[in-house]
């Protein structure tokens, strides 16, 4: 019985060690909002903690006592049932202040999260697809406003305003080390208020189940330096980069010419298709498909080959291409930093 | 209060019939059980309150008790097939990126769980109990409109095979438990999942209507004479709130079922975005309901508590009122909760905040509850058989269940841990903590009033530290892994987020879990076949179901019991008190006065028909071919119509006498 407790509290011992590394961990907070979060669930839940063992006290007492008279169960003790009387009242008494404590607790924290972002300077408008995220920088200058995918490049150390809604069913924006999450509903425009203390990759996921692919819409907050972060934008605006090679040359045409080009967008070639990813950029980024595979020449060989192998029920087609043809377009997207 | 004038052996109200109808209707009076010897009553009552022999006698059947013992087994196998379902997950989650089953069963797979372990087990099991228990424990011969009760378990068993078939057709609804729309639209709901969702919703919430006012009218108005409020059980008391919360929940989610199939075959665009309508509307309603839906799960399972608390404890149970008071505030309570399940829509969030306080608030009475129980058990070390062994568990988890969701009510910090594991845990604490394991402490205590025999103590034992120690293994590490930040509803997780370990664990635990039900099904089979003759009362309690034989004859009692505490058995060592005055030719109860329980009328309980099978039958297949199309409900009319005339055709007999 020992061996097995101490292996059981070694297990869980390593266990818990073990999430804490996490980046995507409401217990690892990176900014303000979580942190104060993280504060508020260690503080309930130690208080909680606190009662459930007085509770649990309260259960094991009666339990080593002596049994019971075998007297008749109809008599009884009038002054031990007044003393206890008084002791449940005290109890009652005790957790509506402990509830309206907590009440309060919760209400001061929810106003400090809400002055977050008071004084964000930038928006960028986040629009739930199944299964990606679209991203959209917004600026005064329409010239300069960006569209990318499923990675949130953000200045470390600045609020910045999440507008959030969906085009197709509910999803829900969370990022766990930064921020609680909030819903992308049709129809409705959520406002959520972000920031990151320092720079990092800090890793989130849809929150509301919304199909087959919940599981793997998986988003990157990269919160950078502000001059990197200008730097970075500026580099977006820029139209795709023209192919280098001739196999990438001949990967253009047939993106060009394939179904591709009906779904996605590539700055400065006809491909406009705004359903799918804006994939101008798409090599720059960490992960293909949400978040489903990371950036590499044979992921982006296999997510083209087979997506529904990679991502059953994507909305992603398989395109029939020969292997030289698929070779081809991986080669073409590859340069497309 | 007038007890005192209910002396053994009293008749009834005096003859009064006769002046009623009787110059147009002769009165055709039969024999009474005034002063009639125990053996020929007996059978006399055996004869008239009998289920008809043969397979259409069978399903004739209008006996509560051989309805419930129906419902009871039929939600112990829904059970445990959405136990199945559960351990198909937990494999499939044991590792990352596994591929044991892909996202298209997987979402089939813990929608259905959800639906079945909701609708299917919860909601069915606690009323089935109620349906066994209820009028035995006020002490009459029936339930209140007992075909009524026999058409609820018909359209309720048609519901269940209807999603399970479904199921097995590979076109189980796939939208989550709660299928929100879009995801269950029209637009993003293909096929024909969505609608199986929605109808079967619609089948269960019609029989869970029907059993409540059945437990309403039944509590209120036939209580044994004597019984006034302030004697009616604890157990009795929750399940006519849990009843009347069924009346004023249920509605909101058949309406959000037929909105959602309304958009879904006619086009109405009620949800819709695009076209006006608002996809935020159904989460109201939905939760509406849903809310309020815990408590139906919940308050019965208090009920129980508190019958098995006072039995072991060897007391009535401490602060009797304020239980009550209790029950009745966390019914109205319950409907002020629901949007706690809404805070990541992104409400304002001053109204958030109210919610965050009605959320606490509801605490309050819980708490009332849990401390009148301590204080009952604190007279001396209670008997620990296994029924209390639960009743301990359902402390030590319920309490935790209750607690996380106190963390829950808040709104900043709900948004860290809304749809993740934390949750999962959370109401698995509540359902499994706060119902499950007091269900499974009154499977122990009623098992032998149900079936005569006893369950074995030593595999109870067993069956609770499995049962305790695989519940918790599985469930509480799902706290952490929420915190960690792994979402609900996902068929599988990325290997570097590190959650591997801690998913293997829960699944081990998950799987333990089950293997203490199925040893729990052995028990029961193995009891209901060798177990030790029971008797009429093995635990010495003191309510009235434990008056009559073990297992109870059709008529309940031979005769009606009069009713001067509580706990009656208790007051009464050596015999109760009786009402005489009963027909004993045709099937007569008493009808007693709402509050003072005055024996008031004799009112004729329905015999056995086939008709509410037939009624079932044509209501559930016009749900079933409403999912194909509207014209259903045109072509449904005139069977559901022919079987409700048979139903109620009239039978000629004399008018109920006063």
């Amino acid at each position: 019985m020992k061996r097995f407790a101490s292996i059981a509290f070694g297990t869980a011992t390593a266990l818990f060690l073990q999430g804490c590394a996490g980046w995507q961990s409401a217990l690892d907070p990176k900014g303000p909002a979580a942190s104060e979060l993280a504060w508020l669930i260690w503080f309930f839940a130690g208080l909680c903690a606190v009662v459930w063992v007085l509770v649990m006290i309260a259960l094991a007492m009666p339990l080593m006592m002596r049994p019971r008279e075998p007297a008749e169960p109809l008599v009884l003790d009038a002054g031990a049932d007044n003393r206890k009387l008084r002791v449940v009242m005290t109890a009652v008494g005790l957790t509506a202040v402990i509830l309206i404590g907590l009440t309060l607790l919760s209400f001061f924290a929810n106003r400090t999260l809400a002055a977050i972002g008071s004084d964000a300077a930038l928006t960028i408008r986040v629009t739930g697809h199944q299964w990606w995220w679209e991203v959209r920088y917004e600026d005064a200058t329409p010239s300069r406003i960006l569209t990318t995918a499923n990675e949130i490049h953000i200045p470390a150390g600045e609020p910045v305003r999440l507008l959030l809604t969906s085009t197709d069913v509910i999803h829900s924006f969370w990022v766990p080390s930064l921020s609680g999450k909030l819903d992308l509903i049709p129809g409705h425009m959520n406002v959520l208020d972000i920031k990151a203390d320092k720079p990092g990759v800090y890793r989130g996921q849809c929150a509301e189940f919304c199909g087959a692919q919940h599981a793997n819409m998986g988003t990157f907050i990269i919160a950078e330096p502000r001059a990197k972060f200008d730097a970075w934008w500026n580099d977006q605006l820029q139209p795709a980069a023209a192919p280098m090679s001739g196999e990438a040359k001949a990967g253009e045409d047939l993106f060009l010419n394939r179904p591709c080009v009906m779904c996605h967008k590539i700055g400065g070639t006809p491909a406009g298709g705004t359903v799918a990813p804006d994939l101008t950029h798409v090599a720059s980024r960490q992960t293909l498909a949400a978040g489903t595979l990371t950036m590499s020449r044979g992921n982006l060989a296999a997510w083209i080959a087979d997506p529904q192998g990679v991502k059953p029920g994507s909305h992603m087609p398989v395109v029939d291409l020969s292997g030289d043809e698929l070779n081809a377009i991986v080669a073409y997207l590859e340069g497309l930093k | 209060m007038s007890s005192a004038d209910l002396t053994s052996e009293r008749d009834l109200p005096p003859e009064r019939e006769a002046t009623t109808r009787g110059d147009l209707v002769p009165e055709r009076d039969g024999p009474r059980d005034t002063g009639m010897d125990d053996a020929s009553l007996h059978r006399w009552l055996a004869r008239t309150w009998r289920t008809p022999p043969g397979i259409i006698g069978a399903l004739s059947s209008v006996d509560h008790k051989v309805i419930a013992r129906r419902y009871l087994i039929t939600a112990f196998l829904f059970l445990c097939l959405g136990g199945l379902n559960a351990v198909v997950m937990r494999i499939q989650l044991s590792g990352p990126q596994r591929g044991l089953i892909g996202p298209d069963l997987y979402n089939q797979l813990f929608t259905m769980h959800g639906v079945t372990m909701m609708f299917l087990f919860a909601v069915p099991i606690v009323q089935a109990t109620g349906i066994y228990l209820v009028p035995l424990m006020v002490g009459t011969r029936n339930i209140a409109f007992p075909r009524l009760n026999a058409f609820s378990y018909w359209v309720y068993v048609s519901g269940g095979l209807f999603a399970w078939v479904s199921f097995a057709l590979s076109m189980a609804p796939d939208v989550g438990w709660f299928a929100y729309v879009p995801l269950s639209g029209p637009e993003y709901g293909p096929g024909k999942r969505a609608d199986v969702w929605a109808q079967m919703i619609t089948y269960t919430e019609v029989s869970s209507l029907a059993v409540a006012v059945a437990t309403i009218v039944t509590v209120l108005k036939q209580r044994a004479p004597g019984m006034s409020l302030d004697k009616i059980p604890l157990y009795v008391w929750a399940l006519l709130v849990t009843s009347f919360v069924v009346v004023f929940a249920m509605p909101a989610v058949m309406i959000t079922s037929t909105f959602l199939i309304l958009d879904r075959l006619v086009g109405t665009h009620i949800f819709n975005p695009a076209e006006g309508g608002d996809a935020l509307l159904f989460q109201h309603l939905f939760w509406f309901f849903g809310h309020p839906e815990v408590y139906i799960i919940f308050l019965p399972a208090t009920g129980m508590v508190s019958a098995i608390i006072p039995a072991f404890a060897r007391r009535p149970a401490f602060g009797h009122l304020g239980l009550v008071l209790s029950l009745i505030a966390v019914g109205f309570l319950s409907f002020g909760l629901w949007v706690h399940h809404m805070f990541a829509t992104g409400l304002p969030k001053l109204g958030a905040s109210f919610f965050t306080a009605s959320s606490m608030l509801i605490a309050i009475p819980n708490g009332v509850q849990i401390f009148c129980w301590l204080a009952t058990l604190w007279d001396g070390r209670p008997v620990i058989r296994t029924p209390l062994l639960f009743v301990l568990g359902f402390f030590f988890t319920f309490v935790i269940g209750g607690l996380t969701g106190v963390m829950l009510a808040s709104v900043p910090l709900d948004l860290q841990v809304h749809d993740t594991y934390f949750v999962v845990a959370h109401f698995h604490y509540v359902l499994i903590g706060g119902s499950v394991f007091p269900l499974l402490g009154a499977a122990y205590f009623w098992f032998p009033k149900i079936t005569g025999r006893m369950m074995s103590e030593r595999l109870g034992r067993w069956h609770f530290w499995l049962a305790m120690i695989g519940f918790n293994a599985a469930f509480f590490p799902m706290h952490i892994v929420g915190l960690w930040g792994m979402p609900r509803r996902v068929y599988t997780y990325p290997a570097e987020l590190g959650w591997g370990n801690i998913n293997l664990f829960i699944s081990a635990g998950a799987v333990l879990f089950f293997l203490s039900f199925v040893l729990f099904a052995f028990n029961l089979v193995h009891g209901a076949l060798r177990g030790a003759p029971a008797g009429d009362n093995p635990w010495d309690a003191g309510t009235l179901e434990w008056a009559t034989s073990s297992p109870p004859p059709s008529y309940n009692f031979a005769r009606i019991p009069v009713v001067t505490n509580v706990e009656p058995l208790w007051a009464e060592r050596e015999a109760l008190a009786v009402a005489t005055g009963l027909r004993v030719d045709a099937r007569e109860l008493i009808i007693s006065t709402v509050a003072e329980a005055h024996p008031d009328i004799r009112e004729k309980s329905a015999t056995p028909s086939i008709w509410p099978l037939l009624a079932a039958i044509a209501v559930g297949g016009t749900f079933l071919y409403s999912i194909f199309t509207p014209w259903a409900i045109v072509w449904g009319a005139a069977p559901i119509a022919i079987t409700l005339i048979g139903w109620f055709w009239p039978k000629g007999d004399p008018e109920d006498e006063e």
